[in-house]
């Protein structure tokens, strides 16, 4: 196998004509044959069943934000699960039946008035999979990945949220085997709202740091 | 027993793997070896990425620390405010003391 | 003018990329990816271990710049997982040569036949 080590490769200058997104684009034919006979040769090998797989794909539609929204909304309203779910997330999430096993260790990072989280890894894409599911095609790309360390505010501001001067910008870049999860703070005004209503403003981008969980809607 | 704890200052050697010929995997990002930070917390103690990566078992574990650095001083064109800070998470052998 | 002499995957903080307007659109994942990723899951399961994330990493990190560039996310994990299988004698070379010329006949001969 050819060595390709030679990493000082400095940055090709981008080619700014070419589309900068490369997710959720049909695989070109050579890797869809490339993918069916690696999977075929792995089972026709035993090394995993056809069933193992349909059921590996079936568990990773399952982990959607939602499940992050309902540790969210749990924490909201009761103190203690949130002391539990800062202090050992797979426990808590196991509380609300929530299966993490054989995933990587999760972090969860608080939001507060002084200090608000934004997490990226800039090695590569590592993101908190067992909780949020998939990430966004955004998270991977090279540009958030270069430009979150570098201009945190400005990648706020295209996701619309606006910070004041001083409130501290905490980025967390993922370099080890540790998943974030931002708690954003509860909205005002949600003093009434029920644990499910509540779940309903915590939004994907608002666990990852981009947002702020979302206002409620108006009472008339 | 793990060298640092909260609140020391440290810095990230200024070590560049990448250029010795050999065949690498680090996960200390470029933009923060040679940079003073402070340790912000110990994440305890995991096989060495940078072996496990090439089929070995990672051994001898090293200390995993969650490291603060002010954004300004990573990034002095950066949009951070003053108050700005990044964390990375780096393994025990990437820190020195600094005093 | 000094250039730190960081891997193509090391991205932070790095141009043009980071003076780039982030593509915010949502992007469904393809059945491709969706079967990638489990692929992967089942071949670091802990009952198996055939491959680590870190090995991973190291392959996708190790593809040609080109490569690196060109290829979509899951291409790449793709690509890394089949290089480090044959790196550890799981497949081999000329299965995986066979196997895929049989694939592709098939799917243009289904092509040929119409719908």
């Amino acid at each position: 196998m050819t060595d390709r080590h030679h990493h000082h490769d400095h940055v090709h200058a981008g080619d700014p004509h070419a589309p900068i997104s490369d997710h959720g684009r049909e695989p070109s034919f050579d890797y869809l044959v490339l993918e069916r006979a690696v999977r075929e040769l792995l089972i026709g090998k035993g090394v995993f069943t056809a069933d193992e797989w349909r059921r590996q794909i079936e568990l990773m539609d399952s982990r959607n934000p939602a499940v992050g929204a309902r540790l969210v909304a749990r924490a909201w309203v009761d103190p203690a699960f949130k002391q539990r779910l800062l202090a050992d997330p797979k426990g808590a999430a196991a509380e609300l039946g929530i299966d993490t096993t054989n995933t990587p260790e999760v972090a969860v990072v608080e939001n507060t008035p002084d200090r608000h989280h934004l997490i990226t890894c800039t090695l590569c894409s590592c993101y908190p999979k067992a909780i949020l599911g998939i990430p966004p095609a955004w998270y991977k790309s090279d540009t958030y990945r270069a430009r979150a360390v570098k201009d945190p505010r400005g990648v706020l501001r295209e996701f619309g949220t606006e910070l004041a001067p001083d409130v501290e910008i905490r980025v967390m870049d993922s370099t080890a085997d540790l998943r974030y999860l931002v708690l954003p703070m509860r909205p005002p005004g949600t003093e009434s709202l029920s644990e499910a209503e509540l779940a309903r403003l915590v939004t994907r981008d608002s666990m990852i740091g981009v947002a702020v969980a979302r206002a409620p809607e108006p009472v008339r | 027993m793990s060298r640092f704890s909260p609140g020391d200052a440290v810095r990230v050697r200024n070590d560049w793997p990448e250029t010795s010929g050999r065949r690498v995997h680090i996960r200390t990002p470029h933009f923060v070896r040679g940079r003073e930070g402070v340790v912000e917390r110990v994440l305890g103690t995991y096989p060495n990425p940078e072996s496990l990566a090439f089929g070995q078992p990672g051994l001898p574990p090293q200390t995993l620390y969650q490291v603060r650095f002010a954004q300004a001083a990573l990034f002095p064109d950066g949009t951070g405010n003053a108050r700005d800070t990044l964390t990375a998470d780096l393994y025990e052998h990437w820190l020195e003391a600094h005093p | 003018m000094s250039q730190s002499p960081r891997a193509q995957h090391d991205l932070g903080g790095v141009e043009p990329f980071a003076s780039q307007p982030i593509d915010r659109a949502e992007h469904e994942l393809t059945q491709f990816d969706k079967s990638v990723d489990a692929i992967m899951y089942l071949l670091s399961h802990p009952s198996r271990r055939l491959l680590r994330v870190d090995e991973l990493r190291r392959a996708i990190e190790s593809l040609t710049p080109a490569q690196y560039r060109d290829l979509a996310y899951y291409e790449k994990w793709l690509q890394g997982i089949h290089d480090l299988l044959l790196e550890k004698d799981v497949l081999h070379d000329e299965e995986v040569m066979l196997t895929c010329a049989a694939i592709r006949e098939e799917l243009m001969a289904k092509d040929k036949g119409g719908r």
